[in-house]
């Protein structure tokens, strides 16, 4: 690797087509009309002269009156104003991540991941981080209904008891229980309970986040369903089979911790190295030293080969691109053993999974790097199997109630299992859910879910340790949790789901539920937020027989692969209707607000679509491109078509949960169904796609073409072998400008000067950040129009670079929150002294003195400013006006606001450190962004104690500042990459 | 053709000219005055509340330190209404019949929480905490006045910005020893001078005038 690589950001920035460049360039292209508004200078005048005379009467307007309502009897640990933290724990796909919730009187506003929690160690990602929002949703299913109409609980009861009554004599032969994937030990319970009363009953399983392929790829290779769980720490190299282990996998948020810590350069002898074959380009991907882009299939084919040239079974011989990769990643593996590891990802079939495992037991890495454990899953079935059973029990008439707990399965099912239109054969039909969604519109009885904010439950995590999920407050809307809806189905007496979880946990452990000892042992539990030593211990598998039996091969179907993904922001669509996720710029694609037909350029150019940005002036956030229908099988949807660097050609990439017609207001409407398309033959590809141009055009909200690079050094990357070398090479041809350089005299700090530094080497680009900024700062979610506008107001957003050629380039993640510049341009320039330096360090933003000249925002360098164009905030809702952070302002129309460093989070250090006399300790503040990063890429501290951890790591040789050249002297400083680059593969 | 105007309006209209400017300012400066007033401020008004609650009767009367009620004033940033449980800590005694109390019991008995008008109202912008001001030496009167001369509540003060920076930049001029910070009968000393410049060094009291200080 040379210095000085060029890096780029979009295809047409690589392409340097000269009409692009003129585009880009051009504030008033062209193409758009001419402003043409028939007002005369004379009326602007006239009305200018009418708003600014009004504007300053705004001002004298009085406060309104405000009411202090005190509580009637306190609670006793609450102190008025000061948050209190519980531990909570959130299940996705069966798989629960332990959580410290802050809760404002009674109210829970923001989410941390818990630091004692194995599968979090303090982050969170995304999801965790915006259920904040979908708790105070107001969309949420709010009432019970049967056949729309409100009925009350006891009704709900009568008409269960008289179908159990009638059941009785019948074993239960016509009880059907539909759950997600069930990781609740006391959930798992009550199940066995109803069907032991029941004999003939019957527990079907569907969950589209659950890990099935992940599942019955362990079957395979070892006769059982067992848990594999990674040890990242002990592992030098690693190869993943289409693995995003660092993206959407149980405990990713343990292994990206673990996989970073492997990663720092200052200790370059560790450094892991990982190779990834892959199909759509993922965080896994892009942080691996060399990925190979397949299609889908293929992964298999090449994995294959890999195993072969380990002796794992028999292959054919690599051939082109994946020859010189499959050999040097089987030499690496090999020369590594045991201390090397393979990981084979959900987008890939059981039988990539069982050759996973077979390569890890041939490497010696069990026990090592990997270990087995029993599920965390309670009951693992095979889901597609379980479904179609179901599906066929009701079009047979065989089922004469079917109790949905959770899940979306009229949306999700497979698209070739009538799961709907059987539904509508069975005579009682309850659905318990969080909305009234598709699924809800088949279903007489709908009842109100509790969100996992106002529940008690329990949950296993990826290692099976157990937390206990307890509510932060009452259920907003009476919604009832899956423990009563299954407790109606017992013939015990009715309990509340925290009894029913106690003595649940008081019989496992053999004590009374009420005897002192259970009591204290539960209050353990609850405060620290898991059981400690709850976790599996390790068991011994041994490999069957078909470990290395491939994938049943189909007939060729020719035309194109298509791989299925849930989408990195709203899953199988269960966050579809949450805000902040939707406008989450999605990894990679920087996408908002939809999916898109995701393929290769060269693909694109094939298929002769095109895309463009809209020629708007200002941010390009519009992207024009094509609208293409694809037809799989007899099935068809449309869908936009998006071309992105390093995706495999002849095959497309659709993420699934988009196309939601009952989803809620935000959720409808955007994107297209590809669960429409995913058969139960082919869940995690299919083959045998054929494309057709509409002809029509799509508007796609894209984030990426803001902010282009024009050569200057803001991503900086080396091989280890140069790195060691020569640790400063990496900023050749880059230089600062002396700090006498300046008109200004230097600011002094007596006090703090706070600081922070981004180790760009340890982003994964899991954009956890930005949604725990937007979560602790109030920010806005503008919608798809504004975002096509460029006018998204993430304080915090996440650059994505590229360097190399567009078939397979190298990725790199920079976030980018305010420099915090010492010589801030955005200060000199404000009229009315809105922005100004504080005695920190800080450019203080005073949202009381904007007016919203947009000069300041005009004149930084680095784009982090955010100007409320139009009345974002929602100030009416109140359901959303309950979570918010009452510690930051929310903000109004015509405001300019950007990153604080999270002041409201110093002041509180700062207030409590004064109280008591002492300094703020290094570590004690942690902006949001830093205390949700799972890899400890963002660090915070005061710049004037020389052994602050930020102060450390300015003075590493990695170290450098964005746009050093014009004399900002950012607060922000970054820390370069390092890629471990096998020699013998090269670039 | 004659002059319309006479020689003399020369004159006028020179006066005129000259004198628009102090009209202009007098202008300003009255509507500088009428920003300042209690009528903008609301300062010295008495809020209508649901009972006639009487910091006069209570805090001069009885005696009762403030922190009795306000009982998260010294650690967190709001100082705390009392929730009814206090007032009937008393009054299920002490004029446990008394009618103008009905609304307190009747929110003890129904737990539907009494509604008080704020009095001290900071625009939503403004960022206050009380613990640390208590912390330092500023006592509650400084800001608050002789509560215990208040049957009815009123704000002493015009809570302008303004105002508040005037402390922030000369506290020395205001803070009284921590051990009196809760005193209502607490008079400044005749050398104030002498003991707020020894009080700012002995509790590091920063002269914070940062915009972040108090906005965020």
């Amino acid at each position: 690797m040379t210095t000085g690589k060029a890096f780029w950001r979009t295809l047409d920035e690589l392409a340097d087509d000269p009409s692009f460049r003129e585009r880009l360039y051009n504030e008033f292209p062209s193409e758009v009309e001419a402003i043409s508004d028939p007002t005369t200078r004379r009326t602007f005048l006239k009305l200018m002269g009418a708003s600014l005379a009004l504007a300053g009467v705004t001002a004298c307007t009085r406060q309104p009156e405000e009411k202090i309502v005190p509580y009637v009897r306190q609670p006793e640990e609450l102190v008025l104003g000061k948050p209190l933290f519980f531990a909570t724990a959130m299940s996705l796909g069966g798989v629960a991540t332990g959580l410290l919730v802050e809760s404002h009187e009674g109210r829970p506003t923001k989410i941390e991941g818990n630091p004692l929690h194995p599968g979090s160690l303090g982050a969170a990602d995304v999801f965790n981080q915006s259920a904040a929002l979908s708790l105070y949703d107001p969309d949420r299913a709010k009432t019970i209904t049967n056949l729309g109409e409100i009925r009350p609980w006891a009704e709900f009861l009568a008409m269960m008891r008289a179908t159990l009554i009638s059941q009785k004599p019948l074993q239960g032969v016509g009880i059907r229980i539909l759950t997600e994937a069930v990781n609740s030990p006391t959930l798992a319970a009550q199940i066995q309970d109803v069907l032991s009363r029941f004999p003939s009953a019957k527990w079907h399983q569907w969950d589209p986040t659950s890990r099935q392929h992940t599942m019955l790829g362990a079957r395979q290779a070892f006769g059982e369903f067992v848990e594999a769980q990674y040890k990242f720490e002990n592992a030098d190299v690693i190869l993943s089979l289409d693995g995003d282990f660092l993206g959407l996998a149980a405990g990713a948020l343990r292994y990206a911790r673990e996989f970073a810590e492997r990663r720092r350069p200052d200790d370059a002898a560790h450094m892991n190295r990982l190779y990834a074959l892959e199909t759509m380009p993922s965080f896994t991907g892009a942080k691996a030293d060399h990925r190979l882009p397949l299609k889908p299939s293929e992964i298999e084919v090449v994995a294959r080969q890999i195993a072969a040239a380990l002796g794992v079974g028999s292959a054919s011989a690599p051939s082109g691109d994946a020859q010189k990769f499959v050999a040097a990643a089987a030499k690496d593996l090999g020369e590594h053993r045991g201390r090397s590891l393979v990981v084979a990802g959900e987008s890939q079939p059981p039988a990539v999974h069982a050759l996973a495992h077979a390569m890890n037991q041939a490497l010696g890495n069990v026990g090592a790097t990997v270990i087995y454990t029993e599920p965390v899953e309670i009951a693992p079935v095979d889901q597609v199997a379980s479904i179609r059973e179901l599906t066929a029990d009701m079009d047979a008439g065989r089922v004469d109630l079917l109790v949905i707990i959770g899940g979306n399965p009229v949306f999700t099912a497979p698209a070739d299992v009538p799961f709907a239109q059987a539904l509508a054969k069975v005579q009682n039909r309850v659905r318990l859910g969080l909305y009234e969604d598709e699924t809800s519109a088949f279903c007489q009885w709908q009842i109100p879910q509790v969100h996992f904010l106002e529940e008690w439950s329990d949950a296993r995590a990826f290692d099976g340790t157990v937390s206990i999920v307890q509510p932060l407050i009452a259920p907003l809307y009476g919604g009832r949790s899956a423990h009563e809806v299954l407790a109606a189905m017992s013939d015990r007496q009715e309990q509340t789901p925290h009894d029913l979880v106690r003595e649940h946990w008081a019989a496992k452990e053999k004590q009374a539920a009420t005897s002192p000892d259970f009591e204290a042992r539960w209050r353990r539990w609850l405060h620290d937020g898991l059981m400690a030593d709850s976790a599996f211990t390790p068991r011994t598998v041994s490999l069957a027989a078909t470990a290395t039996a491939a994938s049943p091969v189909e007939a060729a179907a020719g035309g194109y692969e298509i791989s299925y993904r849930l989408d990195p922001s709203i899953l199988d669509g269960r966050f579809a209707n949450n805000g902040w996720l939707q406008e989450t710029p999605k990894p990679i694609t920087k996408l908002t607000w939809d999916n898109a037909v995701i393929l290769s350029p060269a693909t694109a150019e094939k298929l002769r679509v095109d895309q463009r940005p809209a020629m708007r002036g200002g941010e390009h956030g519009e992207i024009l491109t094509r609208l293409i229908e694809l037809k799989l099988g007899n099935r068809t949807v449309r869908g936009p078509v998006f071309a992105i660097p390093g995706h495999p050609d002849d095959c497309v990439t659709v993420h699934l949960g988009y196309g939601r017609q009952r989803g809620g207001h935000i959720a409808d409407g955007a994107g297209f169904n590809a669960f429409a398309l995913r058969a139960s033959n082919g869940m995690a590809y299919g083959r045998g796609l054929q494309m057709t141009e509409t002809g029509e055009g799509y508007s796609l909200a894209c984030t990426q073409y803001h902010h282009l690079l024009e050569g200057r050094g803001i991503v900086r990357a080396i091989s280890r072998d140069e790195f060691v070398r020569d640790p400063k090479a990496m900023h050749e041809g880059f230089e600062a400008p002396p700090r006498t350089l300046t008109l200004y005299p230097e600011y002094k700090y007596d006090g703090y000067k706070w600081g922070m530094a981004i180790d760009v080497n340890a982003c994964t680009g899991c954009n956890a950040c930005i949604v725990g900024c937007v979560a602790e700062n109030n920010i806005a979610v503008i919608g798809k129009d504004q975002v096509l506008r460029g006018r998204e107001m993430h304080w915090l957003r996440l650059d994505t670079y590229f360097a190399g050629h567009e078939t397979n380039p190298e990725t790199y993640f920079q976030p980018m929150p305010c420099m915090q510049c010492e010589n801030a341009p955005c200060e000199v320039v404000c009229p009315v002294g809105a922005t100004v330096h504080s005695h920190e360090g800080l450019n203080d933003m005073v949202y009381n003195r904007c007016v919203g000249t947009r000069y300041c925002s005009n004149n930084c360098p680095y784009k982090v400013r955010r100007f409320n164009y139009l009345l974002y905030q929602d100030f009416t809702t109140p359901s959303t006006m309950l979570g918010r952070n009452p510690d930051v302002t929310v903000r109004s129309r015509g405001v300019m606001e950007k990153c604080t460093y999270c002041v409201q989070r110093i002041n509180r250090a700062k207030i409590d450190s004064e109280k008591q006399s002492r300094r703020i300790e290094d570590g004690e503040i942690k902006t949001a962004c830093q205390q949700t990063c799972p890899t400890d890429a963002i660090i915070f501290g005061d710049l004037n104690d020389p052994n602050s951890r930020v102060a450390r790591l300015q003075k590493e040789e990695r170290n450098y500042a964005v746009l050093a050249e014009l004399n900002t002297r950012p607060r922000t400083t970054y820390l370069g990459v390092v890629r471990n680059v096998n020699p013998e593969l090269g670039e | 053709m004659s002059q319309i105007f006479h020689r003399s309006t020369n004159s006028i209209a020179r006066v005129s000219i000259f004198g628009t400017i102090f009209i202009v300012a007098g202008l300003l400066v009255i509507l500088l005055y009428i920003n300042r007033s209690p009528w903008i401020t609301r300062a010295t008004a008495p809020r209508e509340q649901p009972i006639q609650f009487s910091h006069e009767r209570h805090v001069g009367g009885n005696g009762i330190d403030c922190r009795y009620c306000h009982t998260s004033v010294e650690d967190s940033r709001f100082a705390g209404i009392p929730p009814t449980k206090t007032c009937m800590n008393c009054h299920s005694q002490i004029f446990a019949d008394a009618p103008f109390l009905e609304p307190v019991r009747a929110s003890f008995a129904t737990g539907k929480p009494l509604e008080w008008t704020r009095v001290h109202d900071l625009p939503n912008f403004v960022y206050f905490d009380h613990s640390i001001h208590v912390n330092k030496g500023v006592g509650c009167t400084t800001c608050h006045g002789q509560v215990d001369r208040m049957p009815l509540m009123y704000q002493e003060q015009s809570l302008q910005m303004e105002w508040c920076i005037n402390c922030h930049r000369n506290p020395e001029q205001y803070v009284r020893p921590k051990e009196a910070v809760f005193r209502v009968d607490y008079q400044p000393p005749s050398n104030q001078a002498e003991l707020g410049a020894r009080l700012v060094a002995e509790y590091q009291i920063q002269k914070l005038t940062s915009c972040s200080t108090c906005h965020r």
